[in-house]
């Protein structure tokens, strides 16, 4: 019996007349990375909401085993008026820490995303990449057991995007954190994921499950073989077909 | 190292010699000479208007009570019109009751209220500060509300997670994301300011005179040199307290805030 952080069962949810999510049944295991993906519209980022709630379900069950939650948008969310430590500083902010842990706390992670040389920076002069790793970084300084990420490299282009996927790779091997991975993605799906649900289009429901089985910690090389080129015909056709 | 700020300066100086040039074209060139006091040639509305010391000082005093109005209904306008938009920012039901009174303060005649005004509150300082409160209160509520719902959804709901309080909430984030829209909003209302003063001045007739009194002065006596130079004191006046605004938004919120940077 695996160790599971949070648990959907049958969880439906309608907004008014509309149905979003219908009978959905995901469990996820402490350290699992599970990415989902879909058409836009599925209600997979209603499935992050719901996790950390700020959504409620229609109906079904829910459980969860924890309230650390991070959550990443797809905008950064940064305040414009806070310098990028300043950001990474917030919500330890909000969560009342001492400040000297938050200091300490955000040195490191400063560090650890690789944004040492711009701390004093406004997000105004940051690039959108720059102010993602900012944004994860917020996060990261409240070490959270659950990881929601809603499609947070969807504004990026390729190119910072696959760099990205690679540094956030090397956070999941170092942090272990669970993560619920929303994206559009197949390729960053597989690359980061150990299991991948896909969605139907409205009302969302899982239309196909494929475990990952590239070992940790990812080399961004295996983006690049065989197999994962064959598994990504295979989810990419699960995703075509119900869209 | 003069010559970028001698290349930025000429194009507006070329301008400014060409609008003067118009002007003594204008007086020397179309008017008669029995009918130049319509439009006296710069020269003559400088000296008249400030180097005959009796109407230097009257004018310096007018800008000086038309400042003075116009900084105290100014200043009453963003407190009270900042603490408007913040209320109605807290709660949709305040918003609807507020809103309407708002859009008064925009729509209603000035002028018509004038008189009534005056009526209950005398034709002094107290009632000109009061027409300009009424003036320059709209931009200020309008704008500082706009700012404060600018916040997108997922800032909120990202202060929602971590269950921040209603104080959390405005004073970390809707209030500082406001700012920029503030003080667009203070711009705008710091000309309505001066305008208000100067409304008021001119329909009470009475009281202490600002430039508005002297301008309806002026004019009852044709005196067409002292009437310019107290229209242009009032310009400089809009002038500089839309510059000082500028400045001071760009000083406290340029640095982040791109509608206020470059």
């Amino acid at each position: 019996m695996a160790d599971k952080l949070i648990t959907f069962d049958n969880v439906s949810k309608n907004f008014g007349a509309i149905k979003a999510l219908e009978n959905v049944n995901i469990s996820v295991d402490t350290g699992e990375f599970l990415a989902l993906v879909g058409p836009s519209g599925c209600g997979k980022s209603t499935i992050l909401r719901i996790a950390s709630g700020l959504d409620e379900i229609s109906s079904g069950t829910l459980k969860t085993r924890t309230s650390k939650i991070g959550y990443v948008f797809q905008d950064s969310t940064l305040m414009p008026w806070r310098t990028v430590r300043k950001n990474i500083e917030f919500l330890a902010e909000l969560e009342k820490i001492d400040k000297q842990i938050i200091k300490n706390k955000t040195n490191d992670i400063i560090e650890l995303v690789g944004l040492q040389d711009f701390t004093e920076h406004y997000p105004i002069a940051l690039s959108g990449g720059m102010k993602m790793r900012a944004s994860l970084a917020r996060s990261l300084v409240l070490e959270p057991e659950l990881f929601l990420f809603d499609e947070p490299f969807g504004a990026l282009d390729l190119i910072t995007r696959g760099k990205l996927n690679v540094d956030l790779m090397q956070l999941y091997n170092s942090k272990k954190f669970t993560s619920l991975f929303v994206t559009h993605s197949v390729e960053e799906a597989l690359f980061l994921s150990s299991r991948v649900l896909v969605f139907s289009g409205r009302p969302g429901k899982i239309v196909g499950e494929f475990t990952v089985p590239f070992k940790y910690p990812r080399a961004s090389e295996i983006r690049y073989s065989s197999e994962f080129a064959e598994l990504s015909g295979k989810v990419g056709r699960v995703l075509e077909k119900f869209s | 190292m003069i010559y970028p700020v001698l290349k930025k300066s000429i194009p507006p100086l070329l301008v400014f010699f060409f609008v003067i040039g118009i002007h003594y074209s204008i007086t020397y060139g179309f008017l008669e000479p029995t009918r130049r006091f319509l439009l006296p040639p710069p020269h003559s509305i400088i000296y008249e208007g400030f180097f005959v010391p009796k109407h230097r000082e009257e004018i310096l005093r007018g800008l000086f009570l038309t400042t003075k109005v116009s900084f105290i209904g100014l200043s009453i306008a963003f407190v009270l019109g900042f603490s408007v938009a913040l209320l109605m920012s807290q709660a949709k039901w305040i918003e609807r009751s507020l809103y309407p009174w708002a859009v008064f303060t925009q729509t209603v005649p000035i002028l018509a209220l004038v008189p009534i005004i005056g009526f209950w509150f005398g034709f002094d300082i107290l009632a000109r500060i009061i027409v300009v409160v009424i003036i320059s209160i709209f931009p200020i509520i309008i704008n500082t509300q706009t700012g404060l719902n600018g916040a997108s959804k997922n800032l909120h709901d990202l202060l929602t997670l971590h269950k921040a309080s209603r104080w959390t909430r405005a004073t970390k984030l809707m209030i500082p994301y406001a700012l920029p829209q503030v003080f667009t909003g203070l711009r705008t209302s710091a000309g309505l300011a001066i305008i208000g003063s100067i409304v008021g001045d001119f329909f009470f007739g009475r009281g202490s005179p600002g430039l508005g009194m002297l301008l309806k002065v002026y004019s009852s006596r044709l005196r067409t040199e002292e009437l310019l130079s107290a229209t242009f004191m009032a310009c400089l006046l809009g002038i500089t307290v839309f510059w000082f605004f500028s400045y001071l938004g760009k000083k406290l919120v340029g640095h982040w805030s791109e509608a206020w940077s470059s």
